[in-house]
């Protein structure tokens, strides 16, 4: 039963939203919005079993003093600060005399809130840092990798060459004197309109074939790798 | 059986072998200087708009004054350089027409940035005068979990799939969400995303399915995946990265952050592209051997 009750809800689910796309009336109206109503709810849930795993990985760690189980502490100390700061902030900020506590615990984003202070002056630095450091691997990687060994990493080089020329103004700056229509922002324009769109187009629609075989298998129950069994 | 010895290396190496092997700290102090010291400076370049760009602008130009718009903000704070310039145009250019704003986030931290965003755009000497009022002209629906499940659920009811608003309000008594159902209630819709969910979920759940009107403002990185369905009409515009930011600035007529950051892309590119023809010069001078 433990393998069976979950195949059965998954094809019954799958069913619904197949047939709700090409018969958009009552019952299956109704059926995908209780179905899409559950969908949201579990995955609220899994942002909490995200939390929880998360909690045990680092506390585990910490608890076996395993290498870098100082990071492992700051996670811990970073969750429960910014959740205190959240949850519990009305304790010490001041409310007007209109809101109760529970109107009042509900503006905990507004500006000036504890929340929002950690979101500002620490989450939101922190974590475009974090992102801003790729600009120094990524020159770096291409300083290594972007080599003309053959015809096709040539190609490569050239198209990464021109849009990345032609995604800055100075592109047409430099190569000024050439013709008009044939500047250099023309042909990174050109590189992403036509042969990139090609080529996303045959990805995408290979995902999309992917997609729908391995949807077909889950809902027919064919593929059961999810349960945790065998493929 | 003694191995022979390697050769020892030889201690006049090239200048082009050793340059082969520069130290990625050194690249990374260019790219530092490439970044950080163009922001101390005034560079006005100018920028050249793609059609993709223009069709953003004038797609929001042609709304009918009085327009109602849904918002999506389906991005954190690490893809805030490339996507608040453009969020923060977008909504002045919004005002401008007196268009009706509904802000939504599918991302946790979505609503936050658009808060800012709006802050921002109402700062505005030219809004500030104009007294616009919380749920009268603009109203922010807050974070919903689900993904790609809330934008379906919303082709059906958007009161039920957001019951409240990010100030805790019930989302039926907004007057600006008097009459609205579904997307048939929005003129247009406006996303900003950075991944999933993101553009190219609201193209398969929402533009599809609905026919709703849309253009996107996403990061240069996610952009090249949804070009696709910019060149098929799906989009009515598309705005890419911090070069799409500086375009809209200038097409708009708003300069702001997008163009000031540009100075610095343009540096850093030539930084890069330098480095990869000098690695490539290295490369062959030193026999291709690696």
């Amino acid at each position: 039963m433990r393998r069976e009750i979950p195949l059965f809800i998954t094809s019954v689910v799958g069913l619904i939203f197949i047939v709700r796309f090409f018969i958009p009336h009552e019952p299956f109206f109704s059926l995908e919005n209780v179905s899409a109503s559950w969908i949201q709810v579990i995955k609220a849930f899994a942002i909490w079993l995200g939390i929880l795993n998360l909690l045990k990985v680092s506390l585990d760690k910490i608890y076996k003093k395993e290498k870098g189980w100082g990071y492992s502490g700051i996670i811990i100390f970073s969750f429960l600060a910014i959740s205190v700061a959240g949850f519990f902030f009305p304790l010490w900020e001041s409310r007007s005399s209109d809101d109760s506590y529970i109107e009042h615990a509900r503006k905990f984003q507004y500006p000036g809130t504890s929340f929002d202070w950690f979101y500002s002056y620490v989450y939101a630095p922190l974590s475009s840092t974090m992102f801003a450091t790729l600009a120094f691997f990524i020159a770096s990687a291409s300083f290594r990798a972007f080599r003309a060994r053959s015809f096709q990493a040539t190609l490569l080089l050239l198209a990464g060459f021109v849009v990345m020329l032609g995604s800055v103004p100075i592109g047409n700056v430099l190569f000024a004197w050439l013709p008009q229509g044939w500047q250099v922002s023309n042909i990174a324009d050109w590189v992403r309109n036509y042969p990139q769109v090609a080529g996303q187009r045959a990805i995408q629609i290979g995902i999309a074939l992917g997609i729908i075989s391995t949807s077909l298998r889950l809902i027919l129950g064919i593929e059961r790798a999810h349960l945790g069994g065998e493929g | 059986m003694s191995r022979p010895n390697p050769p020892a290396p030889s201690s006049g190496q090239g200048f082009w072998e050793k340059f082969a092997k520069l130290d990625r700290r050194i690249i990374f102090g260019f790219i530092f200087l490439a970044l950080a010291l163009p922001l101390f400076f005034t560079i006005r370049q100018p920028i050249p708009v793609s059609p993709e760009g223009k069709a953003y602008y004038q797609a929001i130009e042609n709304l009918p004054a009085g327009s109602k718009v849904l918002l999506s903000f389906d991005f954190d704070p690490p893809s805030s350089p490339e996507l608040q310039p453009m969020a923060e145009a977008t909504f002045k250019q919004l005002f401008t027409k007196n268009c009706k704003l509904v802000v939504i986030g599918l991302w946790p931290q979505g609503p936050q940035q658009a808060e800012r965003a709006l802050a921002s755009a109402l700062r505005d000497p030219q809004f500030s005068d104009k007294k616009l009022e919380y749920g009268v002209n603009y109203a922010n629906l807050g974070f919903m979990a689900g993904d790609e499940v809330v934008i379906q659920k919303m082709n059906s009811d958007i009161p039920s799939t957001f019951p409240s608003d990010y100030k805790g309000n019930a989302t039926s008594s907004l007057p600006i969400m008097q009459g609205v159902k579904n997307y048939k209630n929005f003129d247009f819709i406006i996303n900003f995303s950075s991944g999933f969910v993101g553009t190219r979920e609201w193209v398969q759940f929402c533009v599809d399915r609905s026919g709703a009107k849309m253009i996107a403002g996403n990061t240069a990185v996610q952009a090249p995946e949804n070009y696709p369905y910019y060149r098929s009409g799906q989009l009515k515009g598309l705005l890419a990265g911090m070069k799409g930011a500086a375009e809209y600035e200038t097409v708009s007529n708003q300069p702001g952050k997008g163009l000031t950051f540009m100075g610095s892309q343009s540096v850093a590119h030539l930084i890069v592209m330098l480095f990869v023809i000098l690695g490539n010069i290295a490369y062959f001078v030193s026999g291709r051997k690696r």
